[in-house]
């Protein structure tokens, strides 16, 4: 009874003075699939929150990781979201996998079109927002301080609070699982159909409010970086000195602080239309809908860069480390990354050539596209002639690497090819299109992450992440990636579209189930991946793992330099650079630790501000979303109370003894030659 | 030479629609249109030009991955080597070249395939004859179902819809309620429909038959179930077609649309004998219902300057000026006031440019309307 129009969820238009919008009704216990998951997240749930009581880690978390404003624990904490939120929605991926063969094959499934529609809106809005967004934050922040040579970001608070608003997103998106429902809108939202006359429920408000919310901790994130790698650098090191990875976190934060504020201002729009009554994109009362895709689009468009630009500073480090060699054309890799971040500003219509623009623009804006390929050759060319007359060691990160370099390959032609508008126009919004950008964010991204990873691991922890695991996720990763996603090329050329639950013929069932076979085996690759830090975790101390040198692959840049973990002040001593890869450089003139003259180290104290003030807004969200005025604007005020109150608060300092350092430096025991 | 480079083209588009065709009916690739078959080439075309470099890139990858591995100590190893012009200028001019090749070729081949533009041909080397006029087909996107007029015939159908084979059919598209898009794959790549705006795509079939279509751009609960058939005959099963139509339908007038627009899933193939004069119009202008002011209306209002706040309680009296045989009494009902700015007004009704003022109305015009 798909197609019966009463099955909808009653839309509640009188609002309670107490409780808003928010019934029992809004629980939605009588759907078999969330009834399944809330009770095993919540068996889960009270697992995790029983082993943390008993073992009394909650004071050890709170004091040592939800306070810390230390940019190395909040880039931890940023991976732990990004997998927590990358696990949500891969189990979203294989509901609609699911659904999809079984639709197929010619029945109704298990998922009326209601709930599918939330789900294909879930998965892409936490695989962006708050997997694939969380991933690179997360790099950024452990790995650019310690490049550059800092104590820590130019603002550890804000670094701090930028986090926890990003929970506070994840949070509420989370939430509407259970509380009421999501967004059916697509991850962009579309107006009109993202009005409140298409769309009445608060699906589409907790997407609102969880994006505002996260979209302002983006936006600090960024500030705070690039303010970092302008002000921070240490002595000797200029621009044209800076890691490749460094000068990736440099455009990619560009890209945010010019971006995220269109965000911010189309969200606002639609919200202040939905809430408020005006018609910013109600084309009926004068409004105009293209003019949100246009927007919406000028903040997407390099938001997949920001999404990618930090990867290729990641596959940068991997492959000239593991090749034993200076990476090749480093100025030119400089220049690639910078013309990509401006290009990536020309090219937002290329995502809606068939709204009907007329030639002259869909070919202006289809060859700008081409033309960001060719840095991006150019890049991947560097990379190939790094590897030349190298000696490449294949650890793990460098299998992914040349993963990486085959299949993004293959899906930077298939973006090409989309950019071509009339190729565009039979393909546009075909599963062709799904295969493409599956093709570069997984083979790039996420192929990247794990990269990254593997790379960093022993940095962050101390001991290496065991690589026959890693291995067998590699390979689950990658036959999965290939099993899941060329039937989908295919599909597409078959002229499928994306977003459907129901099929009027079986001819497509075959390219479905290879699909789902494919997103099986690369369940089997994540599920081997927490086997992996599960097995690395338990053998860490064993020679295999552990890494006393603080240098476990023969680094070339500056965090290779400290101990693994570094010291919570990551440098005793300034250090003094005078080339690119500076590491490589002080290890080849026979470098010592210095064992004496330590000063006190100037440092800043943990605070729970940030805590605090995500957690109030994540109150004020859920009020907006349920229409609970009272919660919202006692929410928004004590927020702003409690930031006011925070910034009166002048105890926010310490210097670290001069001993205490010493403690620290010479506890790190003697500096090992890596194995020649 | 450039015969022999085509040649190297066909053999090789050949080789390759054979590979991909081996397993599957590509659709995409071989289509019964002529438009959607000149994007299917242009996708075999832009994917060979490319393989130019990237077969070379994967090739060298795997390569250098194996020579250099680390065991292989035969292989010459430089670890300081960084820099050389020569490969420098080859890695950015050879996707520089690969790009210019391509941009042209999108360049062109957007313009000519523009679907707005009226078709040149109906098949290769068979231009459009010169008395034949494109089928001129309307379409709407209604919640969850596709309507189309046939303003020749003076019919409508939901949910289906039949065309000539080989003669252009000119379609006009729009939304009456969330942006969709309307796509044929077999006959050509698709186009967004939205509420308030009319699209346009040109097209033509080449063979007689019976054709999916739906909709492509996610709208919703009902999406799933937004398809049609598209049939594509000789004149003759046309014209038997519209008489069928013209037997079994009612009328489509005012109140039947505003019924028919209801949302509603997998909705019934419904024939209507006839159509209301100017309803496309009205759906266009979303004031189909009488309750809503048409868009063309409020924006001539707009050009008049506004309606002010009595505008709001007296919209019937700009109801349907766009359509007004004299412009120049609609400036004596709307605003007596500015009866002395008629020259300026007029030019924004009819889009002439402005006379220039002449220094006696321009003193008066910055008084404005309240200053009287």
């Amino acid at each position: 009874m798909a197609t019966d129009l009463t099955h909808l969820p009653a839309v509640h238009t009188d609002v309670h003075p107490f409780f808003g919008k928010l019934t029992w009704q809004s629980i939605p216990i009588q759907e078999p699939v969330i009834l399944v998951t809330f009770i095993g997240v919540a068996i889960i749930g009270a697992a995790v929150l029983y082993l943390l009581t008993k073992y009394k880690w909650w004071g050890y978390l709170w004091s040592e990781w939800f306070t810390s404003i230390d940019h190395k624990k909040i880039g931890i904490m940023y991976m732990v979201l990004g997998f927590i939120m990358f696990v949500r929605g891969f189990a979203d991926a294989l509901l609609m996998r699911s659904q999809q063969v079984l639709a197929s094959m010619g029945f109704e499934g298990y998922l009326v079109p209601h709930h599918y529609d939330q789900i294909f809106t879930a998965h892409g809005v936490i695989m962006i927002f708050f997997a694939a967004m969380p991933f690179v934050t997360g790099f950024m922040n452990y790995v650019m301080p310690l490049q550059i040579g800092a104590r820590d970001v130019a603002f550890p608070f804000l670094n701090n609070l930028s986090f926890w608003l990003t929970v506070s997103g994840a949070v509420l998106i989370m939430m509407s699982l259970f509380i009421g429902e999501f967004s059916t809108n697509g991850w962009l939202a579309y107006p009109p159909l993202s009005g409140l006359e298409y769309s009445p429920s608060v699906g589409m408000d907790y997407y609102l409010w969880a994006l505002n919310i996260a979209g302002i901790g983006t936006t600090l994130s960024g500030i705070n970086l690039v303010v970092t790698i302008v002000k921070m650098r240490c002595p000797g090191m200029t621009y044209m000195r800076m890691p490749i990875f460094t000068w990736t976190t440099l455009c990619t934060n560009i890209l945010i602080v010019a971006s995220f504020p269109v965000l911010a201002a189309t969200l606002a729009l639609i919200t202040a239309d939905r809430y408020i009554g005006t018609q910013f994109f109600n084309a009926e009362l004068g409004g105009n809908p293209m003019m949100y895709v246009n927007l919406i689009w000028i903040w997407g468009h390099p938001e997949v860069y920001i999404l990618i630009l930090p990867i290729f500073g990641i596959f940068s480090e991997v492959v000239s480390t593991y090749s034993g060699k200076r990476l090749f054309g480093y100025t030119s890799m400089v220049y690639a990354t910078c013309v990509i971040m401006v290009l990536s500003y020309l090219v937002w219509l290329h995502h809606f050539f068939t709204m009907g623009a007329g030639a002259s623009v869909n070919s202006f804006f289809g060859i700008t596209t081409m033309i960001i390929s060719i840095p991006t050759g150019a890049k991947l060319f560097n990379w190939l002639f790094t590897m030349y007359k190298g000696r490449i060691r294949f650890e793990l990160p460098m299998m992914w690497t040349i993963a990486f370099m085959l299949t993004f390959t293959i899906g930077g032609m298939t973006g090409v090819l989309l950019a071509v508008p009339p190729a565009d126009y039979v393909l546009h919004n075909s599963l062709f299109l799904i295969a493409h950008f599956h093709n570069v964010i997984i083979g790039g991204v996420v192929f990247g992450v794990f990269a990254g990873v593997t790379h960093w691991f022993p940095k962050a922890f101390g001991f290496k992440l065991d690589p026959y695991w890693g291995k067998l996720s590699f390979w689950g990763w990658i036959i999965g990636f290939y099993l899941a996603f060329m039937p989908l090329y295919l599909l597409g050329l078959m002229g499928v579209t994306r977003r459907l639950s129901q099929f009027e013929d079986t001819i497509y069932a075959g390219y479905f189930i290879t699909a789902a076979i494919g997103a099986l085996f690369i369940a089997g690759g994540i599920a081997a991946f927490f086997i992996q830090l599960y097995v690395s975790i338990r053998d860490r101390d064993t020679d295999r793992l552990r890494d006393v040198t603080g240098d476990p692959w023969d680094g070339r840049t500056l965090e290779w330099s400290t101990s693994s973990p570094p010291a919570y002040y990551n440098f005793a001593f300034t250090p003094r650079v005078h080339g690119i890869d500076t590491y490589a450089d002080m290890k080849r003139h026979g470098y010592q630790r210095p064992t004496d003259g330590f000063a006190p180290i100037h440092m800043p104290k943990y605070t729970a501000s940030g805590v605090v003030i995500a957690g109030l807004l994540t109150v004020m969200g859920f009020g907006l979303i349920w229409h609970i005025w009272w919660m919202a604007s006692g929410g928004f005020a004590a927020a702003i109370l409690w930031a006011i109150g925070h910034t009166f608060n002048y105890n926010r300092d310490y210097y670290v003894p001069a001993d205490e350092v010493r403690a620290t430096e010479l506890a790190r025991g003697p500096r090992m030659e890596p194995a020649e | 030479m450039s015969s022999l480079r085509s040649r190297i083209l066909s053999v090789s588009s050949l080789v390759i629609s054979a590979l991909l065709l081996s397993g599957c009916d590509l659709l995409l690739l071989n289509p019964s249109g002529d438009v959607a078959a000149q994007q299917g080439n242009l996708i075999i075309y832009s994917t060979i030009l490319m393989l130019i470099v990237i077969l070379p890139v994967m090739a060298l990858t795997v390569f250098f991955a194996w020579k250099y591995r680390a065991s292989n100590r035969d292989a010459t190893y430089e670890p300081e080597w960084d820099h050389s012009i020569s490969l420098e200028i080859v890695v950015w001019s050879l996707p520089l070249a690969i790009i210019i090749c391509l941009g042209g070729l999108t360049w062109v081949a957007t313009h000519r395939l523009n679907p707005y533009n009226d078709l040149a041909r109906i098949a290769p080397g068979v231009p459009v004859a010169e008395d034949v006029e494109p089928l001129t087909i309307q379409v709407v996107a209604l919640d969850w179902k596709w309507l189309f007029i046939y303003p020749e015939q003076g019919i409508a159908m939901v949910n289906e819809a039949a065309a000539i084979t080989d003669r252009p059919v000119e379609f006009k598209l729009t939304s009456s309620t969330v942006m969709n898009s309307f796509y044929i794959p077999a006959l050509a790549g698709m186009i967004y429909t939205m509420p308030g705006m009319e699209t346009e795509m040109n097209a033509v079939m080449n063979e007689d038959g019976t054709y999916d279509g739906f909709a492509s751009n996610y709208s919703g609960l009902g999406y799933n179930w937004m398809r049609f058939k598209f049939y594509t005959t000789d004149e003759a099963g046309f014209d038997a077609w519209v008489d069928k139509v013209r037997a079994e339908g009612d009328v489509l007038d005012r109140d039947a649309f505003v019924a028919l627009d209801q949302p509603s899933m997998q909705h019934p193939v419904t024939p209507y004998a006839e159509v209301e004069d100017g309803l496309w119009t009205r759906i266009l202008n979303q004031c189909v219902s009488d309750d809503a002011l048409c868009m063309n209306d409020m924006m001539m209002v707009d050009a008049l300057g506004g309606g002010g706040l009595e505008g709001l309680y007296n919209r019937e009296l700009f109801r349907g000026i766009c359509t007004a045989d004299d412009p120049r009494a609609l400036i004596e009902i709307l605003r007596p006031q500015d009866a002395h700015r008629e020259a300026a007004l007029m030019s924004a009704i009819e889009g002439t440019p402005p006379l220039p003022p002449k220094s006696t109305t321009s003193s008066q015009t910055t008084t404005g309307p309240e200053g009287h």
